[in-house]
């Protein structure tokens, strides 16, 4: 038979499993590239030339190099100089990091849409820079970018199986061993397919809501 | 103040220093010139009107005693302190970042595209900066913000946002949001034009109050001839980045000795 029921109902768990290890990486992952691709954009955007001219530099070699590339380097490179981190740890990173660049720019866009005048308003009532920032500017640049930084979580997501590579146990990672063990590939990739596939439908209806929350609250002249 | 600032102060003013100087301020953009070795005393209290063509410079008058531009040359004098600059050694120095937050604190600003916080309630847009910047309770930022806007007749409006209010709801809380930092000068930039004509009344008569009821030195850049006239202490038509003509109301509008002043007023009344 080409598919098999019982060996589907057996690694089920096993999957289930690994999809959390996978919703993990996703998570902290995208943390990281929100948080970072912020700092990037603000940096680059607005900070002193010492520090966008070298940022610019990073951001674009990041941008343009393999994901895979920066795992391995992540991972058996970096204790060459003293920096040992446990698989799920440098992955998580890498992956981080990665799409920190992308989300930068995304939030380069939205930062850039913020008119002149807000920024005058703010010198205006001698507002410091770090609370124009934080109460006037970002709050404004985020909400239009969010179904863009969504697309990033969905992608990143969809990233996840390059883990499997460093040997972290995600769900790709466990269908391969499935697959070795009991010489069935078709049941386990299957499974994973569809996993990917749900978590992302989900994924997609949260930044539906968000954004709608958003918007709701946000108003615009 | 400078002993040299301070005789030239006396020798001008004898009464009271003036709260706002330009001394031979100069503004250009590349080789084009703004504003052209500037003089202008505002007596504290007093209230000026700029009026001229566009391109006159009138605008960036108002926008470098913000310190929304860059002057490059001469001095912005403010409540007897350089705006830009800070005495060191007999010289002035560029000013530190604190003396330019401190010197920005006497002065409040209204523009001509309102410039509200749009992600924040009327309320929220005056407290923010009294909050951050003075430091004050929220209560009490809270209470001054509602005596404000109570003040500018939104005081059933305290929870709306920008996008629902009117032009002229958003204009008279901006003059809110500029009044809660107690600023001593006050500059208002071309406030009624991006307004529906029926909204402008509002408006001024917020702008009339304020003359009243506060003590505050006012510059502001109009269109609004008919207000100027009624509301100010003196007329300033700018031409070509200079102060061509300027005297009381009633001598600018009345008996204007300018050629330019007369040829800009008349296309001034022609098209109302």
């Amino acid at each position: 038979m080409f598919w098999d029921w019982q060996f589907t109902w057996e690694i089920l768990p096993l999957l289930a499993q690994a999809s959390i290890i996978t919703v993990e990486a996703t998570i902290l992952g995208f943390l990281i590239a929100a948080v970072f691709g912020l700092f990037f954009a603000i940096g680059r955007l607005y900070g002193p030339k010492w520090l966008s001219i070298p940022l610019t530099g990073v951001i674009e070699f990041i941008r343009s190099t393999p994901l895979l590339i920066q795992i391995f380097f992540i991972y058996y490179v970096f204790p060459e100089f003293g920096l040992s981190l446990e698989a799920m740890t440098a992955g998580v990173l890498a992956l981080g990091i990665h799409y920190a660049t992308y989300c930068s720019e995304v939030y380069r866009a939205g930062l850039i849409n913020i008119p002149r005048g807000q920024w005058e308003a703010s010198t205006a009532l001698n507002l410091p820079t770090v609370k124009t920032f934080r109460d006037v500017i970002i709050p404004q640049a985020i909400p239009p970018v969010v179904p863009a930084l969504g697309n990033y979580l969905v992608a990143l997501f969809k990233d996840t199986p390059l883990l499997s590579a460093i040997a972290v146990l995600e769900l790709m990672r466990t269908a391969k061993i499935i697959g070795s063990e009991d010489f069935r590939y078709t049941e386990p990739i299957t499974l994973v397919g569809i996993i990917f596939l749900l978590f992302s439908l989900i994924a997609a209806g949260l930044i539906k809501l968000v954004e709608a929350w958003l918007n709701r609250r946000i108003m615009r002249l | 103040m400078s002993a040299e600032a301070a005789e030239r102060t006396s020798a001008k003013l004898p009464e009271t220093a003036p709260m706002v100087r330009f001394d031979k301020v100069t503004k250009s953009y590349g080789s084009f010139v703004v504003l052209d070795q500037l003089e202008l005393d505002v007596a504290a209290g007093e209230k000026v009107a700029i009026i001229g063509p566009s391109g006159s410079g009138k605008t960036t008058v108002l926008r470098m005693l913000m310190t929304l531009e860059r002057i490059n040359g001469g001095v912005i004098w403010v409540d007897g302190e350089p705006l830009t600059s800070m005495p060191r050694n007999g010289g002035l120095v560029p000013a530190d970042p604190r003396h330019l937050r401190r010197m920005r604190g006497k002065i409040g600003m209204v523009f001509q595209h309102f410039n509200l916080f749009p992600h924040m309630t009327a309320l929220k847009n005056c407290i923010e900066a009294p909050c951050t910047v003075l430091k004050l309770p929220k209560a009490e930022a809270e209470a001054r913000a509602k005596d404000l806007l109570e003040m500018v007749g939104l005081g059933n409006k305290l929870n709306h946002y920008p996008a629902q209010l009117s032009g002229g709801q958003q204009q008279r809380v901006a003059i809110a949001r500029a009044l809660a930092l107690r600023p001593k000068v006050m500059l208002f930039d071309e406030v009624t034009s991006a307004l529906d004509p029926e909204l402008v009344g509002e408006v001024l008569n917020v702008i009339r109050r304020l003359g009243a009821e506060f003590d505050l030195t006012m510059l502001m850049v109009t269109h609004q001839m008919g207000f100027a006239k009624e509301f100010a202490d003196r007329v300033c038509f700018f031409y070509g980045g200079r102060i061509c003509e300027q005297g009381p109301p009633d001598k600018i509008f009345g008996a204007p000795e300018n050629d330019r002043t007369r040829q800009f007023l008349k296309a001034v009344l022609e098209a109302t």
